[in-house]
């Protein structure tokens, strides 16, 4: 089984301290590579050739907006709630980096191997749904904290078939258990462990999604819903709610739900990847490329939906949730349940 | 006159099949559309300025006039840009101040003022030579109307102020513009 950075530098704080920096490196990496990447995809999509000036096809574009964003005022309008504005952004913002903190992104090395890693993704990924809470309350702002409500309502919604549709995973794991042998080692294996999920589906060659392409679609529709994307991208809806919850932050303050923003889609696709997709398995190239080529490319997935649908309505988006996601998550779930107690 | 009764057709959108009405085929039609765009448009930029594309221009290096006109390109000797007073072969405004142009004018946005000549080779001449370029519709009425081939649009689309009295063009400004435009759009 992959080796832990606590296994690989013996100190507990060495390996807090590796792990954050690592985390933090993938993270801003992905963040400046998804900015220009999705200007790029929706010009291309609309036929214009996106930002073209600043380095080679504008790659250093979003280097340079970043500098423009950490030089700017940052504003606090009056009247502001200002504990809860002051740490909405933080609140968004450090749950992200939990969260990724407990993906296996190879075969070997991960940064941590709990047994409930999956329960753990979905609580931080809850947490997120208190910043944003925090943004709008405190902002003192009506689009703000209308943009907050609906996030909240929608976020609330579209776990319940999140969870669900990533349970069948959890029950096919269970089913090899107790004891599972991968590589000549017995190991008590674990639904909820990320990399024994990963490791069953190299070892048994079949990748999740196979097996369950309902749970896969109803998970990516809910990622979609809880990272606030379009065409679930109701809490900020632009020409409805000036920018959403986060109307009233100005310079870095922005920058970090910007930053959340675009590290909730590299964790959601992780993820996704990790249960249906075989997490690091592939053939030639080692883990790692594989483990995020699968990932960008579900991001592409994600940027592809929003420059193709429009928003969804309020009430369309909950009737979706609770009218279609969940019936149908729950019927995959008892009929995965059912196959597998027969077969 | 109110609306007849038997004059009101009532229509009701057809009805969907079941395929139609749980809109996936469409979703699917819609992720090939925006993905043949995508594939399409991928890639060309002006680092391969031979590729045949579709995609919109970049702006201020690509310009219509590079383009060949079945292209989609502009025609520049008969576009129709801002005004230029023509000089003589002496350097002299060409304008005889006949006033033709602002009768003709639809948008109403020449203002002459006229004067008399100090050359002896006409009577009149423009002490002062207006053009409102914000009320300008460019029609190109004034360069037909002009006996003396005085006035001329050029096909400069180009030009930006930051009030709109810099917009109102004079005289001198005028003149200067056939300095300026003298070789692209010969007299």
């Amino acid at each position: 089984m992959p080796r832990t950075f606590l296994d690989i530098f013996g100190n507990p704080l060495l390996a807090l301290g590796a792990g954050i920096g690592g985390v933090m490196t993938v993270l801003s990496l992905n963040t400046l590579f998804c900015i220009w990447f999705e200007r790029k995809v929706s010009a291309w999509i609309q036929r214009r050739m996106g930002p073209m000036e600043v380095g080679f096809h504008g790659t250093l574009q979003t280097v340079a907006d970043m500098i423009k964003l950490l030089g700017k005022q940052l504003i606090t309008p009056r009247g502001v709630d200002k504990p809860l504005y002051h740490l909405a952004p933080l609140m968004v913002f450090a749950p992200v980096v939990a969260a990724a903190s407990l993906l296996p992104f190879s075969k070997t090395v991960v940064l941590t191997n709990i047994n409930i890693g999956l329960v753990l993704i979905f609580m931080f990924g809850g947490f997120a749904v208190i910043g944003i809470f925090m943004a709008g309350w405190g902002s003192n702002n009506k689009y703000a904290l209308l943009g907050a409500m609906r996030s909240i309502a929608q976020n609330i919604s579209y776990e319940i078939p999140l969870i669900l549709s990533a349970l069948p995973i959890v029950l096919l794991i269970s089913a090899k258990g107790p004891m599972y042998e991968i590589e000549g080692e017995m190991i008590a294996i674990n639904g909820m462990n990320l990399a024994h999920i990963t490791a069953v589906q190299a070892d048994t060659g079949v990748w999740f999604v196979l097996l369950q392409p309902v749970a896969m679609l109803i998970f990516f529709i809910a990622i979609l819903a809880e990272t606030n994307r379009a065409p679930f991208d109701i809490p900020e809806a632009e020409s409805e709610l000036v920018a959403g919850f986060h109307t009233e932050y100005s310079g870095m303050r922005f920058g970090l739900f910007f930053f959340a923003e675009y590290s909730n889609m590299l964790i959601g696709s992780m993820l996704a990847t990790v249960l249906f997709f075989g997490g690091w398995d592939g053939p030639i190239l080692p883990g790692p490329v594989w483990f995020f080529l699968k990932a960008y490319l579900l991001i592409f997935a994600m940027m592809w939906i929003r420059w193709t649908f429009p928003r969804l309505r309020f009430d369309q988006l909950m009737t979706f949730c609770w009218g279609a996601l969940i019936p149908l998550s729950i019927v995959n779930l008892l009929v995965t349940a059912f196959l597998i107690k027969v077969l | 006159m109110a609306i007849r009764e038997e004059d009101i057709v009532h229509i009701s959108p057809p009805d969907m099949n079941p395929a139609e009405a749980i809109y996936l085929p469409a979703i699917f039609k819609g992720f090939g559309t925006t993905l043949r765009h995508f594939f399409t448009s991928f890639g060309q930029s002006k680092v391969f300025p031979g590729a045949k594309t579709t995609r919109a221009m970049q702006y201020p290096e690509e310009r219509r006039e590079h383009l060949a006109v079945e292209e989609g390109g502009m025609h520049v000797p008969n576009f129709r840009g801002v005004h230029r007073l023509n000089r003589d072969e002496e350097g002299r405004v060409r304008c005889v101040a006949c006033m033709m142009c602002p009768t003709i004018c639809p948008a109403n946005c020449i203002h002459i003022v006229a004067g008399e000549s100090p050359w002896d080779d006409r009577e009149k001449y423009p002490v002062k030579f207006e053009i409102d370029e914000l009320r300008c519709i460019f029609c190109g009425m004034c360069e037909e109307a002009c006996p003396v081939d005085a006035i001329e649009m050029t096909p400069e689309y180009d030009f930006v102020g930051l009030t709109r009295q810099e917009m109102i063009f004079d005289k001198e400004k005028l003149l200067h513009i056939y300095d300026v435009t003298v070789g692209r759009k010969p007299m």
